[in-house]
């Protein structure tokens, strides 16, 4: 599953980041990586960006980005 | 005296050795405080050599004998792969990259407590770079009202560098920083000691068919959670409860927007009343000068030069000073206080319905305070195209420098009357003024990113900071700093045009004049000549000549238009009320068919033509320096003026088509 179709408020854990470009790259240097737990904190009032909660901070991306972080449920 | 210079006396007397100490760290994490604290107001805005783009330095004061340390604020980054302009600099300027500049001293890189996770991140990246390294260690306070309990002593045992916990605001732990700063850029035996770099082992583990640069930035990470699993107990789980709380409602879908929305009416109506007493102290300064001036200087040209040129074209700049400075407090307070990146979350949606990016939303709303340092925060976005393009926008937003000339046209012209009983038709119309202004900037950017900027919207990745109440300490120095810039001008930019335009209007000089018939001086002179040179082109938009000197003098800088109009209508020489004896002359200046010259439609047309036109030089000379070409300015004027001009043009013959005068 990837973080833009993540319930809001319901934790994940980071299984894959994708991609090469900038986008990967920030979001990795921002801690985004493989095992970290991310949850998706609501969406922006057009509906696009939303706002992630990952090491105790928020960050706001759009679903478009988001799509690049591949999660999973702890009880998968 | 400083514990370490006490252990040093030869340092100490030598007082003449100074280094140089640059402070680095993540977005919010405190820099500026820490840098505020450390310089005091001893510091300038001065520009990086070669690429001309402002940045931040001062002395920093140890010992009032000792040696004086020369600081660099760093924009902040969060990583050493920079992915803006912003960052590249900061990168350059810490390893000594800049052909001009050599490798900083000692690198004091700031550390958010509450945060300490993805603030190593960036420390790990300057450790491998061999920079000598002291950790300042922001917000402990704060991390441990959030049950934060961090172990500095190994945590700086971990990390092979010096960690010193700092409170700036209070000033806490400043003497033992320097102490540290001190003993690291001096001994050699420390700055030797290299860090161990932990994660480099650590690299073939985290290999697990990633790429290669995923796989030494994750081990990069790995480290630095080993290191904070050892030192940091968290007690509870109480982190930004109320930063959530606040979230609830500020970015909530339906009082999200309305917030936002009453937050700027709040500060355009402020802005237009709470202003107006010190803006009328400062009038009558003026003005008390000019008579003050007239009886006690001789009669004669050098009078009349300070007393019709200098005074009235400073005084009616200066006179803007309140409405500017609050301005800027706005805007400081919501840059400080977190709330510019919730309205930059919300508003990205519909910036990317033009192509731009949310990040677009910030420095297009320092445009509203002054295009110079809004397109200078355009460095912010990764991509050159959308940048160029928010830089091409960005005049659009009504700057402070317009404020005055709605204000007086204002007014002279639809003052006293109000709009459904309660709120005022200038309140009104200054804000349509500013919406006029963003509709025109998101067609533009529409149509930019649709030709000659094509490219695909970038990524929007952004930090939502915790809402903190902002330091007065920052607001201050920030205001300081914006209130000088201005002053400056107004002593420089704007004494120089006043003195030239006071020169075309007093020259050539025909004989024989007395007092009333000033009109005739300005109509016959260089100004006059020039004004009516051009006034069959503006005709059409209900200007005639004289206001064609305004508007000639205002492509200088936007605010002049009115000294000019001050000083052609004679203004500064009625020697009461400056802006009443303008606002007089221009209600009674009649045409020579005996029409008024200036309507209410006159004056909404002139206002119009001062929300799109690209009158202000020190727009154009910062969007040469920040695109390294003359094209893109030259483009920027020409295509304003012509959406000016057009747009004036349907607003005076449209109005006067519906019966308006």
């Amino acid at each position: 599953m990837t973080l833009d179709a993540t319930p809001f408020g319901t934790p994940a854990r980071v299984v894959s980041v994708t991609g090469d470009g900038p986008i990967a790259l920030r979001l990795m240097q921002m801690g985004v990586i493989p095992g970290v737990s991310v949850s998706v904190v609501k969406s922006a009032p057009l509906g696009d960006p939303i706002q992630i909660r990952v090491r105790d901070f928020d960050l706001a991306l759009r679903r478009l980005e988001a799509r690049a972080i591949t999660v999973a449920f702890d009880h998968d | 005296m400083n514990a370490f210079l006490k252990e040093h006396p030869a340092l100490r007397a030598n007082s003449k050795r100074t280094f140089t100490a640059a402070l680095a760290g993540n977005p919010n994490a405190g820099k500026t405080s820490l840098f505020n604290a450390l310089t005091g107001l001893r510091h300038k805005v001065a520009n990086y050599p070669g690429v001309t783009i402002e940045r931040k330095e001062g002395w920093w004061y140890i010992d009032p004998a000792g040696p004086a340390v020369h600081v660099i604020d760093l924009p902040g980054l969060y990583s050493l792969e920079a992915t803006s302009i912003d960052e590249t600099i900061a990168r350059d300027v810490l390893l000594g990259d800049e052909s001009k500049t050599s490798k900083p001293d000692v690198v004091i890189v700031v550390i958010d407590a509450t945060n300490l996770v993805r603030n190593l991140y960036l420390l790990s990246q300057l450790i491998e770079k061999d920079c000598r390294i002291v950790v300042a260690l922001t917000m402990v306070d704060l991390a441990k009202r959030h049950g934060l309990d961090i172990n500095i002593p190994r945590l700086s045992e971990l990390l092979h560098v010096p960690v010193v916990a700092v409170i700036a605001r209070r000033n806490e732990g400043l003497d033992q920083l320097a102490t540290v700063v001190m003993q690291v850029a001096v001994d050699s035996a420390i700055a030797d000691l290299h860090p161990t770099r932990g994660w480099l082992s650590q690299k073939a583990h985290a290999t697990d068919g990633a790429a290669q640069w995923q796989s030494k930035l994750i081990a990069r990470y790995r480290w630095i959670e080993n290191v904070v699993n050892e030192t940091v107990s968290e007690k509870i789980e109480a982190r930004a409860q109320s930063t959530r709380r606040i979230d609830a409602f500020v970015t909530h879908k339906i009082a999200g927007p309305l917030i936002l929305f009453l937050i700027m009416l709040f500060v355009f109506q402020a802005i237009f009343s709470w202003a107006n007493l010190p803006m009328n102290l400062i009038d009558k300064l003026f003005n008390v000068l000019g008579a003050s001036a007239r009886t006690h200087l001789p009669a004669g040209l050098f009078t009349d030069l300070i007393v019709s040129g200098i005074l009235p074209g400073v005084g009616g700049v200066v006179m803007f000073l309140p409405q500017i400075i609050l301005l800027f407090l706005f805007i400081t307070l919501l840059e400080d206080s977190g709330y510019m990146a919730r309205a930059a979350f919300m508003m990205d949606r519909l910036m990317r319905g033009v192509g731009l990016h949310g990040k677009a939303f910030v420095p297009l709303l320092s445009s509203f305070a002054c295009a110079v340092p809004g397109i200078m925060a355009t460095r912010t976005i990764e991509s050159p195209k959308d940048r160029l393009a928010t830089i091409m926008i960005a005049p659009f937003m009504s700057c402070s420098a317009r404020l005055p000339v709605y204000t007086l046209m204002i007014a002279a012209f639809f003052s006293g009357q109000s709009v459904a009983g309660f709120v005022s038709l200038g309140a009104v119309l200054i804000l349509s003024m500013y919406l006029l202004g963003i509709l025109f900037a998101v067609g533009v950017a529409w149509i930019l990113k649709h030709t000659l900027l094509k490219a695909p919207s970038p990524p929007f990745v952004m930090e939502l900071p915790p809402y903190r109440v902002p330091d007065v300490r920052n607001v201050f120095h920030s205001l300081i700093e914006r209130v000088g810039v201005f002053l400056q001008r107004a002593g420089t930019v704007i004494l120089a045009i006043s003195i030239v335009l006071w020169a075309l209007v007093a020259f050539p000089l025909t004989p024989n004049i007395t007092g009333d018939n000033q009109s005739i001086q300005v109509e016959n002179s260089y100004a006059g000549q020039a004004g009516h040179l051009i006034e069959p082109a503006i005709r059409p938009l209900g200007f005639d000549w004289k206001i064609g000197i305004g508007l000639i003098s205002s492509f200088a800088a936007r605010e002049t238009v009115i000294s000019t109009l001050g000083i052609v209508y004679n203004a500064g020489n009625a020697g009461d009320d400056q802006s009443e004896s303008l606002i007089q002359a221009m209600r009674n200046a009649k045409r020579p068919d005996g029409s008024r010259v200036w309507t209410p439609l006159v004056a909404l047309s002139l206002m119009i033509f001062f929300v799109l036109a690209c009158q202000c030089m020190s727009t154009v000379a910062v969007v040469r320096r920040e695109t390294n070409s003359w094209r893109w300015p030259l483009f920027m004027v020409g295509y304003m003026l012509l959406l000016a001009y057009v747009s004036s043009l349907v607003t005076y013959q449209g109005g006067r088509l519906l019966g308006f005068s």
